[in-house]
């Protein structure tokens, strides 16, 4: 049995504990709180020299070409850190997207990019709150120009290409769809910022009316291909959720074990200890559910749909009841702007809405069981 | 990262179920039922007997300890391998020895001498002796040192009054390992001492408690002026508290098959996809769709936890204390998911047995899960345990620690 990463990934995971607690302290994600800049554009110039956005792009297209465990690590680091970067646009849904769908040409004039930290990707999906369903599609390519409105597009505003989901042909539902990339400095693309419920993650809508953009696969595996994407996308954002929740515990414990009330730590009041011990429980299964999806992510394995949407759900549990349970066990000091606990609140909420809701992922995860079940 | 053998787990995997092909039939189905039901079958106990026999003379009784006391002096994972491989044959389960071999026999072994060792260990690993642990008291469940059986000087020997209750398998035990308290007059923890006795002993009475779900895996035992010798007690008088400390120590690393009597995601999918409700398949329903996911992924999670265990010990390290998780979560997920089903069932959810719906497995576990929640440590003494032991917060403050026990209020 070996089911854990290795000692050589560990090592990894430590490294970037190290960097980051040096270079990515909650002060770094407080400056973004405070105003200004959308991201850290000094953490993000680093991150890449460490080389951690080509984690796992091929050599060949200017990665360093290690693997998805060692991506997973780096992931788990990130979210520890709260790193107010656009990592998980970039990395996990661009990138992943250029290489799911992307030709030869296009990766190899796209990927380098992403490796060097020069280019800052996305991905466009919802339309209007509520469902993001084929039929509700109604950005359209045609003729190599996109039309149409996208909202809530996490790093937008900062991103230099979004990979943009639209419909290219008149079929109806998923056969007419079709992912699009679309140079977002080009003619045509008008970006508003939105207040993101993480400021430390920003968000933006964009109006596309005739920008140029080219085709990345083909029509009719729009759909599917973003949802492979997402798939991909959600292991690693488990290893960030997971992250963060483990802090969270830490914080709670820490303020609980110094917080005197009625005579005692208040460490040592059942109410609280059965509540940490709760977060402890939620964030053992995120983290065992978040394994599994590595090795599904790793191998490419057939129990990929199924493993993400596990990993998903556990994680994006665990880190909303961490981040708010820690910020009750510190009573009314963890609702002060002063207090860091809002960050971790805000951010549980940010990581567990930006690939689509619990909502949908149990669906998805459902439907995989009805699928294994019925082999 | 895998979940593959190393290669000498790969070689004794393959030895063990060559091993088990030459000794036992391949298992047909799994079956569901009350994982609280241990009522003893003496055709099944026969069998248990011959076969836990046949394990200890080859060495796979007890995998982990010396030749010649039932092992081959195992590592942990070659233990959990054959486990593994055991569980996928038609053999009796080990249950009835397993306090005996998990907690008695290892107590006994730490604190007694050769000629104690010598008598005892081999009967009880050849499954020819059973032992239960006559800890819990009606006075004294989650809190068990408040325990009031007293075992009072008398000679050479000592002489029992007082009664337990909770103790599993005691119906058909041989032997049992006795906490009992020795001294009154001490704080709660100072007064004990361990004794070991035989269930035949004139004066002990053992009695099945019917439970809830209506069956019988438990039993009050009930000592009137029990005498035994002063060479059955383990370790020193007074010291019965550290001696149950090394006990508890013992209970086996929880690894492997549920504890949920095999009632999980797949029976209430099976469930859903077989129901109509008010707006068409039960299957096709959102909120069903939602409970079955988060079930699973509790399912699941427990499920790697366990791989992560495995790997610990595989890699032959310490595991982790992730493994003290499980009890906790699978005990609540059966009586919710259980008590969820029947909601499905609607009006017929009443119905149980073998004709119900799904052979009224939902509402045996649904009867069972209370039981589940209690037994071996109940959902608040084992956060209690997380909170202290995993995570280092305080333990409770004690107001009966430093009183003597016959000055502690008790409430009648």
């Amino acid at each position: 049995m070996n089911f854990d990463f290795s000692d050589e990934q560990k090592q990894i995971k430590d490294q970037a504990r190290r960097f980051l607690s040096e270079k990515c302290t909650t002060r770094t994600v407080r400056k973004l709180y405070d105003g200004g800049a959308r991201y850290d554009a000094a953490l993000w110039k680093q991150i890449a020299e460490m080389g951690w956005t080509g984690t796992a792009i091929p050599e060949e297209f200017g990665g360093l070409g290690l693997g998805y465990l060692e991506l997973c690590v780096v992931a788990e680091e990130l979210g520890r850190a709260l790193a107010p970067v656009p990592f998980s646009s970039t990395v996990y849904l661009f990138a992943e997207a250029v290489l799911a769908a992307g030709s030869e040409e296009q990766k190899r004039r796209l990927l380098s990019g992403v490796a060097s930290g020069e280019t800052i990707g996305c991905l466009a999906r919802a339309e209007a709150p509520g469902a993001v369903l084929p039929k509700n599609m109604r950005t359209t390519l045609k003729g190599g120009k996109l039309s149409g409105t996208k909202i809530a597009v996490t790093d937008g505003m900062d991103a230099h290409y979004a990979v943009v989901l639209a419909r290219a042909s008149e079929e109806g539902g998923e056969r007419g769809l079709q992912l699009a990339l679309a140079d977002l400095n080009g003619a045509g693309v008008t970006r508003k910022p939105v207040a993101s419920i993480d400021p430390s993650r920003g968000a933006c809508d964009i109006v596309f009316d005739g920008a140029d953009a080219e085709p990345l696969g083909k029509t009719g595996e729009g759909w599917q291909t973003a949802n492979r994407v997402l798939d991909r996308a959600a292991v690693l954002l488990a290893f960030e959720q997971v992250g963060g929740a483990d802090v969270c515990l830490a914080m709670a414990k820490e303020y609980a074990m110094t917080r005197y009330a009625f005579g005692r730590r208040i460490a040592s009041f059942q109410a609280i200890k059965h509540k940490l011990a709760d977060m402890y429980i939620l964030n053992e299964l995120a983290r065992s559910n978040a394994y599994y999806g590595a090795w599904a992510l790793s191998t490419n394995a057939r129990e990929l749909p199924l493993a993400a949407a596990a990993a998903r759900i556990a994680a994006t549990q665990a880190f909303d009841y961490a981040a708010k349970e820690n910020t009750q066990t510190h009573g009314g000091i963890g609702f002060t702007w002063e207090a860091d606990c809002h960050f971790y609140y805000k951010r549980s909420r940010q990581l567990g809405l930006a690939l689509g809701p619990q909502r949908v992922w149990k669906d998805r995860l459902v439907s995989e069981l009805e699928l294994s079940n019925a082999a | 990262m895998d979940f593959e053998d190393s290669p000498e787990e790969a070689a004794f995997r393959a030895e063990v179920r060559a091993w088990l092909d030459a000794n036992a039939k391949p298992k047909v189905r799994r079956e569901a039922g009350d994982p609280l039901d241990e009522r003893s079958d003496p055709d099944l106990m026969a069998k248990a007997r011959a076969w836990q026999k046949i394990k200890a003379d080859k060495g796979y009784a007890r995998i982990t300890w010396p030749k010649g006391m039932g092992g081959i002096g195992g590592t942990p994972m070659q233990s959990i391998i054959f486990g593994q491989e055991e569980s996928k044959y038609d053999v009796p389960a080990g249950a009835p020895f397993a306090i005996g071999l998990g907690m008695c026999i290892p107590t006994l072994m730490a604190y007694c001498g050769d000629e104690v060792k010598q008598r005892y260990v081999r009967p009880a690993v050849e499954g020819s002796e059973i032992w239960c642990q006559l800890f819990s008291e009606p006075a004294g469940g989650s809190d068990v040192a408040a325990l009031k059986t007293r075992a009072v000087k008398d000679g050479g020997g000592w002489t029992i009054n007082g009664s337990k209750i909770w103790t599993t398998g005691a119906q058909f035990s041989d032997y049992g390992l006795l906490l009992a308290r020795t001294d009154p007059t001490v704080p709660k923890h100072k007064g004990l001492t361990m004794f070991y006795l035989s269930m035949k002993t004139p004066g002990v009475e053992v009695r099945p408690i019917k439970q809830a779900s209506g069956a019988s895996g438990f039993n009050e035992i009930f000592f009137t002026d029990v005498k035994i010798p002063d060479s059955q007690r383990v370790g020193d008088v007074g010291q019965g508290w550290q001696v149950a400390l090394t006990t508890l120590m013992h209970e086996r690393l929880a690894v492997g098959g549920g504890q949920g009597g095999g009632i999980d995601v797949p029976q209430l999918l099976q469930l859903a996809r077989g129901l109509e409700l008010e707006d068409g398949p039960a299957i096709r329903n959102a909120a069903v769709r939602e409970k079955i996911a988060d079930w699973y992924v509790r399912s699941a999670g427990l499920k790697y936890t366990t791989l992560r265990t495995m790997t610990a010990l595989s890699r032959g390290q310490q595991p982790g204390p992730e493994a003290s998780i499980a009890k906790v979560v699978v005990a609540s997920k059966l009586q919710d998911l259980c008590g969820f089903a029947m909601e499905l069932e609607g009006e017929a959810g009443v119905e149980t047995g073998p004709d119900a719906p799904m052979q009224g497995i939902f509402q045996t576990g649904w009867l069972s899960a209370p039981g589940l929640r209690i037994a071996g440590g109940t959902d608040e003494i084992l956060r209690n345990i997380i909170a202290e032991r995993v995570l280092g917060l305080p333990g409770d403050i004690r107001v009966d620690k430093d009183v003597p026990f016959n000055e502690v209020p008790t409430g009648r």
